[in-house]
């Protein structure tokens, strides 16, 4: 097994195998959201207390659940990296910081809009807005305390260290509806009951969270692949493939 | 497609309008997408560049040799 891990955790390896299947993963991707999409604008029934805005939610809950599950992902990577110092895993957390941050992003404008139809405001201080705006930071977090390191040995350990004490946040936002008095409703979603609503709501949402886990994985790759052609831009067969594109 | 039975709007007009929410409905979906637009194109944007710096410097390299 460690052989295998030696094998898939070189960089160059990584490149060669998931370019074969970063076109598939795309398309895979692309059509997932543009089926959840079209499906949560067109077919799904109003809901017969939010009305139409019940559609912000294929973008919304998606997000939501990807900001938190990436970062999650990053903290693990980095705790890859900081445990067996396996250089792809560092890779993979400056990947994931940008991704990450966006995606949360995305949930705290969407939910911002939905906000203000549905509570009358577009922002209110509780647990669960204010838990997310400090994810959003952490992600911001550790992408400035690598630009600001010189060393990349040491900004790769800095930053591992930083992500995997953020992890401490992800309870806080997943409870904080619980714990506290919030305007933000409790989970409809979860893996041990049956959803809070009718299939015909649960099954596209469920769709876009596929789609958006497939496509965060679709631009981790591109993204790692970017970064491992910057770091290891001396070595051979970089150089090769520099060659091959002058030509092709 | 049992699940599909119809579409929820009469027309483009009341698709549009949602229910009165449209600029709220829309707004988010049209973020969404600019949001996962730029999260692909950076990356491309990044390889291209690099190839292209790297074709450079060989280029250079090579003249600097001859």
């Amino acid at each position: 097994m460690w052989k295998w891990i030696h094998k898939f955790g070189s960089p160059r390896s990584f490149y060669e195998i998931s370019e074969n299947y970063l076109p598939w993963l795309s398309g895979v991707a692309l059509s997932t959201i543009v089926l959840g999409s079209v499906w949560g604008l067109l077919f799904v029934p109003g809901d017969y207390q939010q009305g139409d805005t019940v559609r912000i939610m294929y973008m919304h809950v998606p997000a939501s659940i990807l900001a938190q599950s990436s970062y999650l992902m990053m903290a693990t990577a980095a705790a890859i990296f900081l445990i067996w110092r396996i250089k792809l895993a560092d890779v993979a957390v400056q990947a994931m910081a940008p991704i990450g941050a966006s995606i949360t992003l995305l949930a705290l404008i969407t939910g911002s809009i939905w906000g203000k139809p549905m509570w009358g405001t577009w922002w209110v201080w509780d647990a669960r807005l204010t838990s997310t705006l400090v994810l959003f930071f952490l992600f911001v977090g550790i992408m400035a305390l690598r630009s600001a390191m010189e060393n990349r040995e040491s900004a790769g350990r800095a930053t591992a260290i930083l992500a995997v004490i953020g992890v401490i946040n992800l309870p806080i936002i997943k409870f904080s509806v619980d714990w506290w008095n919030t305007l933000h409703q409790p989970a409809s979603f979860t893996l041990s009951e049956k959803p809070a609503m009718p299939v015909e709501m649960w099954l596209p949402l469920l769709v876009m969270v596929i789609g958006f886990y497939l496509f965060f994985f679709t631009v981790l790759i591109m993204r790692m692949q970017a970064e491992i052609l910057r770091r290891e831009y001396r070595s051979d067969w970089v150089l090769q493939r520099v060659k091959q594109n002058v030509v092709g | 497609m049992w699940l599909v039975k119809q579409m929820q709007f009469e027309s483009l007009a009341e698709f549009i309008q949602m229910g009165g929410h449209g600029a709220f409905v829309f707004s988010v979906y049209i973020i969404s997408a600019v949001v996962l637009i730029v999260n692909v194109i950076l990356p491309l944007r990044q390889k291209r560049r690099f190839f292209a710096d790297q074709a450079e410097r060989q280029k250079r390299v090579m003249r600097e040799q001859s």
